[in-house]
């Protein structure tokens, strides 16, 4: 069990069950940036202590309705990544929760500095929300793609990385930033790819869910191309390898626990990911290699800019498509070294996994 | 008198000097200065400064000077005795922080009401000009400060460090936008707080002030006041010919603010200009442009670049000291 205090700030509380979230909003949306912009106005409805910043993103946030309900607490900085980012950890100083919505790109890539010092550095009351990662802007080209967001975010110290992946999640992660004492960013996706689910309903900070039981190799997912994923593991099933899916809408910190029972006793574990293959991947990597070193495949964009073009096309491109994971699936699948559970004292006992 | 600086503000044209306003935010009370020794003890330094609205201007300028002067020698013990310091830097700004501290801030628990005034040093560098001036005020603990550089406090100020450290600088370019936030949710709170920001004038360089310098004037943000600590030297030279930003009074008032011009080490210039900073009745930020001498108080280090992060020899230390024995 994580030490929660300890391991992001005395100053924050436990992570909290959701307060509000899907419940809270009249009529579900049906794609995460109304979500978002519900569950903000939502959470807005019940503390006066909610504002949210903008960089002339009003419209791309969705948020044309908060701003007819809370004039007052909609502060567009105007095209200023940088300044917003510390305008926002100032106004946090006043006692104020604060949200800030920007495309993905430009909040985490212009105010990566300001991120570090004015938010994860002094523990901001800031939520740092990402509109429309990865290839989300497919056609505009990678000046407004986010492939490098969960990789810079997830190097910050103190940050933790939050990618729903449907719109009743990320409701739910809104309802939970605007209670959580600390700074977070969050992934809003433009689009969802694959077959739609509505499940998870709910988020819970720092938690994995199971998806789909199998016990031949697992899939682990997160954000927009969960539906991808667990596609892929149909097509799989009809070939006779059956995978567990994981969904990783909490990327930092990672829940180790479904990690290691998803790594042991399987041919292995694919990571997909809209993004930089540095990001869910390297951290899925990093931790299993010190605590049970497990053949892997990581999908994603891997040292290379996705270039422009339909967001389809680009992430086909990529192998981040079913074919793409079921090939990754089957190559590991094929390989005859399973996983040897660690025997060093690591932290992480295997027992405890094994016996749930 | 309440009216008087309305209607100055009104105007935009502050001539404090002509005006001699009695400064009605002067905080009445007895700055106690003591030197610290350099292995941590404390050892009594000469006179204490006082300050007060009570006394004429020239008076409060005296104590505010030997406050300044006992900051220096702090800064440059400290940096002799740790190996890390801005000693150049410190010394052109101590001034301006000392009289904001110890004369012009509403600070906690003080007679200025539950709506405390915030300081952000923006020039992060100066971090020991800004502990010994909150020290002197009061707001930090006098005993924690050790010349020998064994309190703790980092090189850079680090917000939560120690009370009334309101922001984490170091990295330049920060400080203004974090002010402007600040001064944005006090007015949000109908609070009476003021922020004041200091930042240097090479700092001016980073984009980011201008960002912040056009939204404050776009949120008409009266209760925000920076002072640029204008020394005209940066780490490597000149600003002027490093990238140079002047005419910087024509640049301030372009972008929509009250701007002023100050001798930063003239105490009885800044009470004057200062504590007319606007209240929040005011809608236009306001700049104060304080010119100044890096590494003044000591005349070797006057104006030297080379004194933006030098260490002094034990030579220079004494000599140093000698020039600011009060």
């Amino acid at each position: 069990m994580t030490n929660w205090s300890a391991r992001w700030g005395s100053s924050m509380a436990e992570p909290r069950v959701a307060v509000g979230g899907p419940d809270d909003v009249a009529e579900q949306p049906s794609n995460c940036r109304d979500a978002w912009s519900l569950a903000l106005e939502a959470a807005a409805a019940r503390d006066d202590r909610v504002v949210v910043l903008v960089n002339d993103s009003i419209g791309s946030a969705g948020l044309e309705g908060f701003s007819r309900r809370f004039p007052e607490r909609v502060i567009d900085v105007g095209i200023a990544e940088q300044n917003m980012v510390s305008v926002a950890a100032g106004l946090a100083t006043t006692g104020r929760t604060v949200f800030v919505s920007s495309a993905a790109s430009f909040l985490t890539g212009r105010a990566l500095e300001q991120i570090k010092v004015d938010v994860a550095y002094t523990r901001a009351n800031v939520k740092l929300i990402g509109q429309s990662p990865g290839v989300g802007y497919g056609p505009l080209g990678s000046t407004h793609h986010a492939i490098e967001d969960i990789s810079w975010m997830s190097a910050l110290p103190a940050v933790p990385v939050v990618a729903p992946s449907n719109p009743a999640e990320t409701a739910s992660a809104v309802a939970w930033a605007a209670g959580w004492a600390g700074c977070v960013y969050i992934r809003v996706p433009r689009r969802l790819y694959g077959t739609p689910s509505t499940s998870p309903e709910t988020f819970t900070f720092g938690r994995a869910t199971v998806a789909r039981e199998g016990p031949d190799i697992t899939l682990v997912a997160t954000g927009a191309i969960t539906g991808l994923v667990t596609e892929a593991a149909e097509l799989l099933a009809t070939e006779g390898i059956d995978a567990r899916v994981l969904l990783m809408s909490t990327i930092k910190p990672l829940d180790p626990g479904p990690l290691l029972d998803a790594a042991l006793g399987r041919a292995g574990i694919v990571t997909v990911e809209d993004g930089l293959v540095t990001g869910l991947g390297a951290s899925v990597a990093a931790f299993l290699s010190e605590h049970l070193p497990t053949p892997m495949r990581r999908i994603g964009f891997h040292d290379a800019f996705a270039g422009t073009g339909d967001d389809h096309t680009l992430l086909e491109r990529a192998g981040i498509s079913v074919a793409g994971i079921a090939a990754a699936a089957r190559s590991l699948m094929a390989r005859p070294l399973p996983p040897t559970p660690c025997t060093s004292a690591c932290g992480f006992r295997v027992a405890e996994v094994q016996g749930g | 008198m309440g009216n008087q600086r309305s209607d100055l503000l009104r105007g935009h044209r502050v001539r404090p000097r002509n005006r001699r306003a009695t400064p009605v935010l002067l905080r009445g009370r007895e700055v106690a200065v003591r030197e610290v020794g350099s292995a941590g003890t404390e050892e009594r330094l000469g006179r204490a400064g006082r300050t007060g609205p009570e006394l004429p201007l020239d008076r409060q300028a005296d104590g505010l000077r030997d406050v300044a002067r006992w900051a220096r020698r702090l800064a440059v013990r400290r940096a002799h005795a740790t190996g890390q310091g801005h000693i150049g830097g410190e010394f052109s700004v101590v001034d301006i922080l000392v009289t904001l501290y110890c004369a012009v801030m509403r600070l906690p628990g003080s007679a200025g009401g539950p709506d405390p005034d915030r300081l952000i040093l923006s020039k992060g560098h100066a971090a020991v000009a800004l502990y010994a001036a909150m020290a002197a005020a009061g707001v930090l603990d006098h005993s924690r400060l050790r010349a020998d550089g064994g309190d703790g406090l980092p090189g850079h100020p680090v917000k939560g460090s120690a009370p009334g450290i309101e922001a984490t600088t170091g990295s330049l370019g920060h400080g203004l936008s974090l002010g402007v936030g600040a001064a944005l949710g006090s007015r949000m709170d109908g609070s009476r707080a003021r922020t004041f920001v200091v930042l240097g004038d090479g700092e001016l360089q980073e984009g980011s002030n201008w960002e912040a310098f056009m939204l404050a004037a776009h949120l008409r943000l009266g209760n925000l006041t920076a002072v640029v600590d204008a020394n005209g030297l940066q780490q490597g030279g000149r600003v002027s010919t490093t990238n140079g930003i002047e005419p910087l009074e024509d640049k301030m008032r372009a972008f929509g603010w009250c701007c002023s011009t100050v001798d930063g080490h003239d105490f009885e210039a800044m009470l004057g200009t200062l504590t007319l900073s606007p209240g929040t009745e005011s809608r236009q930020p306001r700049v104060v442009v304080a010119r100044t001498t890096k590494g003044y108080g000591v005349s070797f280090m006057a104006d030297d670049p080379s004194w933006h992060h030098r260490i002094p020899t034990d030579d220079e230390l004494v000599r140093a000291l000698g020039e600011l024995d009060g």
